[in-house]
């Protein structure tokens, strides 16, 4: 397969169409656009549906009732149209249903930049809703990543039926860079939900009905522990994680997304002077990739630097949680859409030193 | 070896494309690039910049504070990011839009008048394939003959007009052989 060079929220939208996406609801918010843009006349080449919802709210509802036919759904926004879709994130959560959503990240909070950002980290990877619901989020660092996290996120979703997050940012999407597109899948290949679609009849003859509310406590209570042993699973069995240079390394960055990336020339530069940094780069933010810490050699590790377009910090939290006492925690930090400078996190490291 | 350019001008200048251009040769040519649009409250203001990266390693950042040129295509844009240019570094201004020709300590400028060229060549609107000629001339970062593959795509579906731009493009490179 030959590399294009295609741009970020391109190169997600045909991904997901080559996973098997069929519906896209969606409205329209920089920096995501091009992904309902390039949606809008290839969904209906390959026998998909289009829409542009007349609201954020209207368009997770329409995810929703798409999902429960079995169909490959998906959405995209950027932070706050993604906080008007948290109550239909959460109907997805509790009706196991399974979609992609896309959050192409700006800056925050309100309104926000436009530009770069990491500002929804622990929106997204809290859950995105009230009611105690995680999502699976993939937080890619480049723009083929990025689509075989698109790709991948689907059979995520299908496989425990449920939403499944990309976290990106307006780097990522509206970037152009090399990247190989995966197969078309066939439909036909897709894993069919019989057992549970709307679209048939349960075994006892009766019409199916998607049901999140249930009326007796103690089944309630069953319902939210079936979701508690999914998450429980996650974190089990798909912490995923890059680790670069991190052997004999004194000095250890953790970053993701396009600070991920930053982060690894940062190290490159280090590593050219002498001073021994690695990376250590969550792919998975959540379930948060708290193995990856525990192999650290902390007898040789002096500190960590956590570094990341938010301040306050965030994924600050998760790092302190997966360190706790074992090593000093420093912080390299932008905001307000300024993309992260190589230089901040080489400085952080050589203050520190 | 990593290069990175900052190609800025007015909208309508055709600067993004001379990004996109780069970024797709560069692609072909099996090397890594990544092309990065400034947008946001730039795009309002009637003015257009984009960052181009090649390298032979996979790239981290896609925007630079130290870039290695610059291709100006109007005054606002050199005096805005002229001083981002590392030392050795080069800066390629569109001559004609410049009452004279700046200098920067440790940085070469090469004046390039690519409005007038492509007006005398049929069409000011190739005065950014003239610039881009020029880029690939100075810098040497790709071949020629793969920047030109990409223009025939870019007209695809007007040959008369690519081989025009090919011309265009030529007249750069010569213009600072």
């Amino acid at each position: 397969m030959s590399k294009e060079f295609l741009k970020g929220n391109e190169a997600l939208a045909e991904a997901a169409v080559r996973a098997g996406c069929r519906f896209f609801a969606g409205y329209p918010i920089t920096p995501q656009n091009e992904v309902p843009e390039y949606l809008s006349w290839r969904l209906p080449e390959v026998g998909g549906v289009f829409i542009q919802g007349e609201s954020e709210v209207a368009s997770i509802y329409m995810v929703y009732g798409a999902a429960s036919t079995g169909r490959r759904s998906m959405t995209s926004s950027s932070g706050p149209g993604i906080s008007l879709k948290t109550e239909g994130i959460t109907y997805l959560a509790a009706a196991q249903l399974p979609a992609v959503i896309v959050d192409m990240q700006r800056g925050g909070p309100a309104i926000g930049q436009v530009t770069a950002s990491q500002q929804d980290y622990l929106f997204v990877t809290r859950g995105a809703g009230p009611g105690g619901i995680r999502c699976f989020t993939f937080a890619p660092s480049t723009v083929q990543e990025l689509v075989d996290h698109a790709y991948r996120a689907f059979d995520v979703a299908d496989e425990y039926r449920a939403p499944v997050f990309i976290l990106a940012d307006a780097v990522i999407g509206n970037m152009m860079e090399n990247v190989e597109l995966p197969p078309m899948r066939e439909l036909s290949e897709l894993p069919d939900h019989d057992d549970w679609k709307l679209t048939k009849r349960g075994e006892d003859g009766k019409a199916r009905i998607v049901q999140t509310y249930n009326p007796v406590l103690e089944d309630a209570g069953k319902a939210n522990q079936v979701l508690a042993d999914k998450y429980q699973e996650w974190e089990d069995k798909l912490q995923e994680w890059e680790e670069y240079m991190l052997d004999d390394a004194e000095y250890v960055i953790v970053a993701y997304g396009t600070t991920g990336r930053i982060a690894k020339s940062a190290v490159n530069k280090l590593r050219s002077e002498g001073i021994k940094a690695g990376l250590l780069r969550p792919v998975v933010v959540y379930p948060f990739p708290k193995k990856a810490f525990e192999k650290l050699d902390y007898s040789k590790v002096k500190f960590i630097v956590d570094a990341e377009m938010s301040i306050p910090a965030q994924l600050l939290e998760d790092v302190k949680l997966s360190v706790g006492n074992a090593a000093p925690i420093y912080t390299a930090l932008s905001s307000g859409g300024v993309l992260i400078k190589e230089s901040t996190i080489i400085n952080t490291v050589k203050e520190n030193m | 070896m990593e290069r990175s350019v900052i190609i800025a001008g007015f909208g309508g200048q055709g600067v993004m494309l001379i990004g996109k251009t780069l970024g797709y040769a560069a692609s072909h040519a099996s090397k890594e690039a990544t092309f990065y649009p400034a947008y946001g409250a730039e795009m309002r203001g009637g003015t257009a910049n984009c960052t181009v990266v090649i390298s032979d390693e996979s790239i981290g950042s896609p925007l630079k504070d130290e870039i290695s040129t610059l291709i100006a295509m109007n005054e606002p844009s050199f005096r805005r990011f002229s001083s981002a240019v590392v030392p050795g570094g080069e800066i390629l201004i569109n001559s004609s839009l410049f009452d004279t020709v700046p200098v920067v300590e440790g940085v070469k400028v090469y004046a390039v008048p690519v409005n007038d060229m492509a007006a005398e060549l049929g069409n000011i609107q190739m005065a950014n394939n003239v610039m881009l000629g020029a880029y690939i001339g100075v810098t040497g970062v790709l071949e020629p003959e793969e920047v030109e593959a990409i223009i025939r795509k870019n007209f695809a579906s007007k040959p008369a007009v690519a081989e025009k731009n090919i011309v265009a493009f030529r007249a750069g490179m010569d213009a600072v052989k």
